[in-house]
């Protein structure tokens, strides 16, 4: 039994209880529990998942060769397309993507269970230190990469087999970016993302300098000056903020703040939750906090998203595991004013919303919940600053197809480009893209040395 | 509710659900719990000669191989007939025999090929009450290296011989059981059938080797590092078995030869299978073997709840039902013409159908009609193998559709042809050329 004292403490649960909350989400499969998923596979043809995965894994391949006692094959199958195919295992929103596109939903509704086979097989070869690329002769090309969160280390990977020298910059202690500081604890358990870092640069010839944030540090006129192509993996560093009364208030923070101070915590104990927690928002962040919340012993959580459950940028499987964790999600409710005593939060003025004209609207209606903590995860945005000339366009980074930005040997990849989804396996894709843009740029202004003879 | 009373060779039992002679009835604690179960009989493990017994491997008897979910589809064995004393298992015989009059007690026998050996024990199993007895002229390992098993049943003078012997010295019904590692089934059954036997009962084991250790470069089941072929049963052997049953039941020498039908038999679908290709009764081991002997309860109940729902009074009405449907090829019909269909309803769209097809065969389903992924049957191209009906995930989603008469089958452009024509007469038959010249 907790403690349910009012206002932000840690230490509300006892500490045992945190071990079992913060566990792994989804165990991982044994050997038999991946033979008996990876049977139910029908190796379809022009497969339906392939075609949505944004990394477009071969994934009736890398099943098949689960099935036939071949994980670390299936592990090469799936970094060939995804070198951080690991996290993407555990983080991937499967059932909006691959699983939801599984023809078994079709036959029996309960795709196959693809996310869990794929961290099956990645495991299996990580756990042996399985390196399956080698860098190819040296380009005699440096390549700087900031950014050392997904979109980062999948370019920076790929760009090192390609046989060019990468510098990454990255402006926090460690590297990972959102895989380290910014997915529900319970997401990636025993220092997963850490652990991925270092396999992706146990290729070699990746240099990381962290604590090195682009506009402080440097300028992107200095890389373009030093680099023969700059890749900018920025992520959104900037978090939207409310404008409202009380924000300022002890106790309303940034569910991203929370989010990462519950991934660098050992035991969870020493983070300080309140009693009663309002969540501002509709995406996965909204859900991070409020289920972490919940786990760390609030007594109320509650999320208030301004539309419906259908406008939820979190997946129903994500809005049902906070259900299940004793989240209440209530809708059509935004903020109006945050009430404070002894300036320290005390509750949420909320207004109903209604849609008029397919336009968002107030009811004038409003009601208060009591609350001793607010998090705000009402989006985020990029901040960029240091870029010079860099063509932005909606407060994003403007690329074309291969990531290729409005500056000669610049790319761009990851959340903070235009069409960015927010999603680690698109920066993924987007990083791994850029590289070979990159690498075939550089190809081709390299100096044929048979031109020379 | 459908009799399933079972008169076999004048041998009575509840149902026809024996098991065979194998493992599951070595000895009277395993056939006192099969009988408890539900099975309508057994055919006791092969006895020997007198004297003192075959010995067995110390290390793994058993290989297996698996489909889904590790569900059990072959299983081979490199075990001998009972390595008990002879005088043991007649002396269990006679007391289960009390214990149960109406089931059905084969014996098993298996001694060398010499006429005072089989003189010597046929009155000893006599004495015992048994039903009557099988002879054992089918197991591929061990006892076929000694004369004995399977080299018995692959010369069918031998097999004529035996029979002979034993319709001499026994009044007890005889039951022949072959081997199918053969080329020609009917060969030893009709030596059986002239040698006087009852009936033949098959099949026995298949010659195998269930797989190889990798790691070892040797056979499994691997007996201190080296590994031997093995006898092959189970569901995968279940193709092979019908065939060869129905081999028998259809050739005009055997014609009407009661037929003990084994192999592979799991389901009451399975043994029905093998009653209507002209078994009288089904004999079990692998499905008790791995799952226990509770499934005979399934089998009886299937077995009559499908002959109750198909007003079938009893096994006379269902044994041999399907002989005269089967033929040699030479005698299919070249004029019957199907074509496959998907029901785009109950298609999950996996594609398989159309890249098997397209990869392997006739280039006749879509992968993409106007764009999208679409998988349809071209009808000008289908030749209704029926290849994607067989790989197609979903039951009933690809069915065959018989072209009716007079309608064009596109492939050829020419209407179906209403009447019967086999190859026998077809112009392209050199015989058939040579006949009408």
């Amino acid at each position: 039994m907790g403690t349910t004292q009012s206002g932000i403490l840690g230490g509300r649960l006892p500490l045992g209880e945190y071990e079992s909350n913060f566990s792994d989400l989804h165990p991982p499969l044994d050997k038999h529990e991946a033979l008996v998923a990876s049977d139910r596979c029908y190796f379809c043809h022009d497969a339906p998942c392939m075609t949505a995965c944004p990394t477009s894994i071969d994934i009736p391949l890398f099943i098949r060769q689960i099935s036939t006692g071949n994980p670390i094959g299936s592990a090469k199958t799936i970094f060939d397309q995804n070198i951080l195919g690991g996290m993407c295992a555990r983080v991937c929103p499967t059932e909006t993507l691959c699983e939801q596109a599984c023809v078994r939903n079709t036959a029996e509704e309960r795709p196959v269970e693809i996310g869990r086979l794929q961290r099956y097989a990645t495991d299996v070869a990580m756990k042996e230190n399985k390196q399956f690329y080698t860098r190819a002769a040296s380009s005699g090309r440096k390549v700087a990469v900031v950014g050392a969160g997904p979109a980062g280390l999948a370019a920076a990977h790929r760009l090192a087999v390609k046989g060019h020298d990468v510098v990454i910059y990255d402006a926090r202690p460690k590297s990972g970016g959102l895989n380290e500081y910014g997915i529900a604890a319970y997401k990636s358990v025993d220092d997963f993302a850490q652990k991925e870092v270092d396999y992706v640069l146990s290729i070699g010839g990746i240099e990381v300098r962290n604590g090195q944030a682009l506009g402080r540090e440097f300028s992107l006129a200095e890389l373009s000056e030093q680099y023969d192509a700059v890749f900018l993996g920025l992520g959104l560093v900037g978090v939207n903020a409310l404008r409202m009364e009380g924000e300022n208030a002890e106790g309303v923070e940034d569910a991203v703040d929370f989010i990462a101070a519950l991934r660098q915590s050992k035991t969870k104990a020493d983070i300080p939750v309140g009693r009663r927690v309002v969540v501002l928002g509709g995406g996965m962040t909204a859900i991070d906090a409020a289920v972490q919340a919940k786990l760390l012993g609030a007594e109320e959580v509650t999320i208030c998203y301004r539309r419906g459950k259908e406008h939820m940028n979190a997946s129903e499987f994500e809005q049902d595991l906070a259900t299940s964790k004793g989240v209440t999600i209530r809708h059509w409710l935004q903020p109006k004013r945050i009430a404070e005593k002894d300036g320290k939060v005390a509750g949420i003025e909320l207004e109903y919303t209604t849609l008029e004209d397919g336009k968002l609207t107030a009811t004038g209606e409003t009601g208060i919940i009591a609350a001793d903590q607010i998090f705000k995860a009402i989006g985020q945005s990029f901040l960029g600053s240091g870029l010079g000339a860099l063509q932005l366009e909606g407060g994003r980074i403007v690329t074309d197809a291969e990531g290729r930005t409005s500056i000669d040997n610049v790319w761009a990849g990851g959340d903070c480009v235009l069409g960015g989804e927010d999603l680690t396996v698109s920066a993924v894709a987007m990083g791994r893209d850029a590289a070979e843009s990159i690498n075939q740029a550089l190809a081709a202004a390299a100096p044929h040395a048979s031109a020379v003879a | 509710m459908a009799d399933l009373r079972n008169n076999f060779v004048g041998i009575k039992s509840p149902n026809p659900f024996w098991l065979a002679s194998a493992p599951p009835t070595d000895k009277a604690y395993n056939v006192e719990r099969a009988f408890k179960a539900g099975w309508g009989g057994v055919v006791w493990k092969t006895l020997g000669e007198e004297g003192p017994p075959v010995v067995n491997v110390n290390g793994p008897r058993y290989g297996a191989i698996w489909g889904a979910d590790r569900r059990l589809l072959g299983f081979n064995n490199i075990e001998l007939i009972t390595d008990r004393d002879l005088y043991v298992n007649l002396r269990e015989m006679k007391q289960v025999k009390m214990n149960w009059p109406d089931r059905a007690l084969i014996a098993s026998i298996m001694v060398p090929c010499e006429e005072e050996a089989w003189k010597a024990i046929l009155p000893l199993v006599e004495e015992t009450g048994a039903d009557g007895i099988e002879l054992n002229f089918g197991c591929p390992h061990g006892m076929s290296e000694r004369g004995m098993g399977a080299a018995v049943g692959q010369v069918p003078e031998y097999i004529e011989m035996v029979v002979r012997w034993c319709k001499q010295y026994t009044r007890m019904p005889v039951i022949t059981k072959l081997t199918p590692n053969i080329t020609d089934i009917r060969k030893p059954a009709r030596a059986a059938k002239a040698g006087g036997t009852d009936a033949v009962s098959l099949i026995n084991t298949i010659n195998s080797i269930v797989s190889v250790d990798l790691d070892n470069f040797a056979p499994n089941p691997t007996v201190g590092g080296k590994g031997t072929h093995g006898g092959y049963c189970g569901p995968a052997v279940k193709p092979i078995a019908l065939n060869m049953v129905a081999e028998i039941a259809r050739d005009p020498e055997t014609y009407g030869l009661p037929i003990s039908g084994i192999g592979g038999i799991t389901t009451w679908r399975d043994a029905a299978e093998f009653l209507v290709l002209g078994a009288g009764n089904v004999q079990v081991c692998t499905a008790a073997m791995t799952y226990g002997f509770k499934i005979v309860q399934e089998m009886i109940s299937g077995l009559s709840d499908w002959m109750d729902a198909k007003g079938h009074r009893d096994l006379d009405d269902i044994t041999g039902r399907a002989v005269p449907n089967v033929t040699d090829w030479q005698y299919l019909n070249l004029n019957y013409i199907a074509k496959a269909k998907i029901d785009q309803d109950s298609c999950i769209k996996c594609g398989r159908c159309h890249i098997v097809c397209e990869d392997t065969s006739h280039q006749a389903i879509t992968q993409f009609v106007n764009g999208v992924r679409h998988f349809e049957v071209m009808e000008d191209e289908c030749v209704g193998c029926n290849l994607c009906v067989s790989v197609c995930p979903v039951e009933n989603c690809i069915t065959m559709e018989e072209l009716p008469a007079g309608t064009i089958d596109q492939r050829t452009g020419k209407p179906v042809d209403p009447n019967y024509a086999n190859w026998t007469t077809h112009p392209n038959n050199p015989m058939a050329r040579e006949a009408a010249e």
